[in-house]
């Protein structure tokens, strides 16, 4: 193993580690250098396989670059700096050290050549998400991160087992393009979708993430999902299947957000919504879908970080984050408010924002390919993210009704992450070529064309309308929707409650008897061998007397046979 | 015990205003109008037929946004529950 062969993650993975030794003078410095060391190294990695080493017999390559594990693993650890800068002043060390241990095993995942070292960086992540989600320390998001922990640990397994019998038919681990056609690559194929948030199990995404502390989120919304794109990406690209698992995604976060009234579940529903286009465009699987699959997630890390940075700093700064305890905000946080709003552009796709530019790619493939029913699935939803997430959330959040909030804007800190991420969201809608040079295809497409511009308008603020048309209809209230977690959470419990309830019974009832069989027995000893019973009492002289003489007469007897 | 002193009711910001709202939405209604009139100026490129439809994805978003709304709305009589329904956990 060479110097070559250190995956560029492990500069935050083991940077972690000093956070909590160094003092709190040089922490600052290390939380923002540690990110910008990873991007120049990320940056400057020589693309190709770094030199393979043999363990238990098979070809290990840790680190194999190319444009997509570049594009990837630069967002990652871009997305660690903001994060990093943004979660300065929170006083959890423990929260940042394993925050950035999840973000640098997401750039290990990025250039994981082989099988073995995607699921050791694979397993890392799981663990360090879900120390993030514990120190936020309250029980709610203990109880959460346990949750979270079940099932990633399942999805773990199932990628695990998938890759055994993967190995097992074809002899090798090279990280490649698959086909779910054995009962191996099926099994890689469910444990990625059950990190991208896809059906059955999507519901541990809106259960946890808003659970974790006013910086943690931020942390949370970036890596798992977007890593489990990447993955999919590299591995089953143009699989059918998931066009379908991604519409079904899309239109569960619409509606599911459409009704929640926590905001940061909002932005989390959205998050499965965004990953639902993602997954479509995967399962397009050409050139320019797979293209907009890619810059969909660069964009949507930057712009999911920045909105839920907004709303991390609606709760750093006001302590609430239900909706129905919010609004007007706007008139004591502007940045905030503007910050959040620029965010909730960029996910609706609104022109010269980078959704637009990373969104209309993907649309675009579906036209290409003449798909019809999924092209206007993909314009309604693309009206629906509006709906849910562009207006909904900096609508409740900020202004509708006068909450008589009137918090400042946050910390220097946090204003500037989200600064630097509304610029990021601004630039790369407005000078897309820069994104597009980074894609892991050659890019033959001009979004800013007179007529995609005017429907773009058209859908979009169309939907505006509708919004307030509907007004009344999405009055918040302190209501939570049932989801699949409701499996786990309530009937798995009960069921487990009725089969405790069912073995206590027969175990008491087992019992009684038992004692009632034993007490029985001990009855009858007691009657017979008791201080009152037949053989206990004491015997006259006359009656051992003669006991003695029938002895005697017996022995008689027997001494003349 | 002193009583408090009355708080003065501070003027609503501009932005928040009935008169600013009502020209909030004439500007609103107006740039709407403007976009669907745009679709007169380009050359249809439908891939699909109806997408070619005059002001189709005007008339399509507003459509199929009050649709997710009434869904979502009706889903919501299903599984919605109180916030309070985890807590006893």
């Amino acid at each position: 193993m060479t110097i070559s062969s250190l995956p560029p993650g492990l500069i935050l993975v083991f940077g972690a580690f000093l956070l909590p030794i160094v003092g709190p003078f040089l922490r600052p410095l290390l939380v923002l250098a540690l990110p910008l060391l990873t991007i120049w190294q990320v940056w400057h990695m020589p693309e190709g396989a770094s030199p393979a080493f043999t363990l238990m017999g098979y070809e290990i390559i840790t680190v194999n670059v190319d444009a997509l594990g570049r594009l990837f693993a630069l967002i990652f650890s871009l997305m660690a700096f903001a994060g990093g800068l943004f979660a300065l002043n929170q006083k959890r060390i423990l929260e940042l050290s394993a925050a950035f241990t999840y973000a640098g095993s997401a750039v290990g995942v990025a250039f994981a050549g082989d099988l073995i070292t995607l699921f050791v960086f694979w397993e890392i992540m799981a663990l360090g998400s879900t120390i993030v989600l514990l120190s936020a320390d309250t029980p709610q998001a203990t109880k959460a991160a346990m949750r979270y922990f079940m099932v990633h640990m399942f999805g773990g397994a199932l990628m695990l087992t998938g890759i055994f019998l993967y190995v097992f038919d074809t002899g090798g681990v090279v990280l490649t393009e698959m086909k779910p056609d054995t009962v191996g690559t099926a099994l890689i194929l469910a444990g990625i979708l059950v990190n991208a948030a896809a059906p059955p199990l999507s519901a541990w995404l809106a259960d946890a993430y808003p659970e974790a502390s006013w910086s943690g989120t931020v942390f949370l919304s970036a890596f798992t999902t977007k890593a489990a794109v990447y993955v999919l990406i590299r591995t089953f690209p143009g699989t059918e299947l998931l066009i379908y698992v991604g519409v079904f995604m899309i239109f569960y976060g619409i509606t599911m957000a459409l009704l929640e009234n926590d905001m940061r579940r909002i932005l989390a529903y959205s998050i499965v919504n965004q990953v639902g286009f993602m997954v479509t465009g995967i399962g397009i699987g050409t050139e320019m879908a797979l293209n907009g699959a890619a810059a969909h997630a660069f964009a949507h890390i930057i712009y999911k970080a920045l909105l839920l940075m907004s709303a991390g700093s609606v709760l750093y700064m006001t302590g609430k984050r239900k909706c129905t305890d919010l609004g007007g905000l706007f008139q004591s946080m502007p940045l905030t408010t503007l910050c959040g709003t620029i965010g909730a552009l960029a996910i609706s796709a609104f022109p010269w924002t980078s959704g637009f530019v990373s969104k209309s790619m993907i649309n675009q493939a579906a036209a290409n390919e003449h798909l019809a029913l999924l092209w206007f699935c993909l314009m309604a939803a693309s009206a629906g993210v509006f709906l849910h997430a562009g207006i909904k959330f900096p609508w409740f959040v900020f202004f509708q009704k006068d909450s008589g909030l009137r918090p400042k804007d946050p910390p220097w800190n946090m204003r500037f992450a989200m600064i630097l991420f509304s610029a990021f969201c601004i630039g790369l809608g407005v000078w897309p070529e820069h994104l597009y040079a980074l894609l892991p295809f050659a890019v033959d497409y001009e979004p800013y064309t007179d007529a995609h511009l005017l429907n773009a308008l058209q859908l979009l603020l169309f939907a505006g309308l509708a919004f307030f048309l509907m007004l009344p209809m999405m009055k918040r209230t302190l209501t939570i929707s049932l989801d699949t977690d409701w499996f786990y959470r309530r009937l798995a419990t009960a069921i487990i409650d009725r089969i405790g309830t069912f073995i206590g019974n027969t175990d008491k009832a087992i019992r009684e008897r038992t004692m009632s069989g034993l007490n029985s027995i001990l009855d009858y000893v007691w009657q017979h061998h008791g201080p009152e019973g037949s053989m206990a009492r004491t015997w006259t002289t006359g009656n051992m007397v003669l006991l003695v003489t029938i002895f005697l007469c017996v022995y008689l007897v027997f001494s003349f046979i | 015990m002193p009583e408090a002193p009355a708080v003065p009711v501070a003027k609503p910001h501009w932005l928040v205003r009935k008169g600013t709202i009502k020209v909030l939405w004439i500007i609103g209604l107006a740039v709407l109008a403007v976009l669907v009139y745009g679709d007169t100026y380009l050359t249809p490129h439908p891939h699909f037929g109806i997408d070619g439809t005059f002001g189709f994805h005007a008339w399509y978003g507003l459509l199929t946004c009050i649709a997710m709304v009434l869904v979502a709305k009706l889903l919501g009589k299903f599984i919605g529950r109180k916030d309070t329904y985890y807590d006893d956990q």
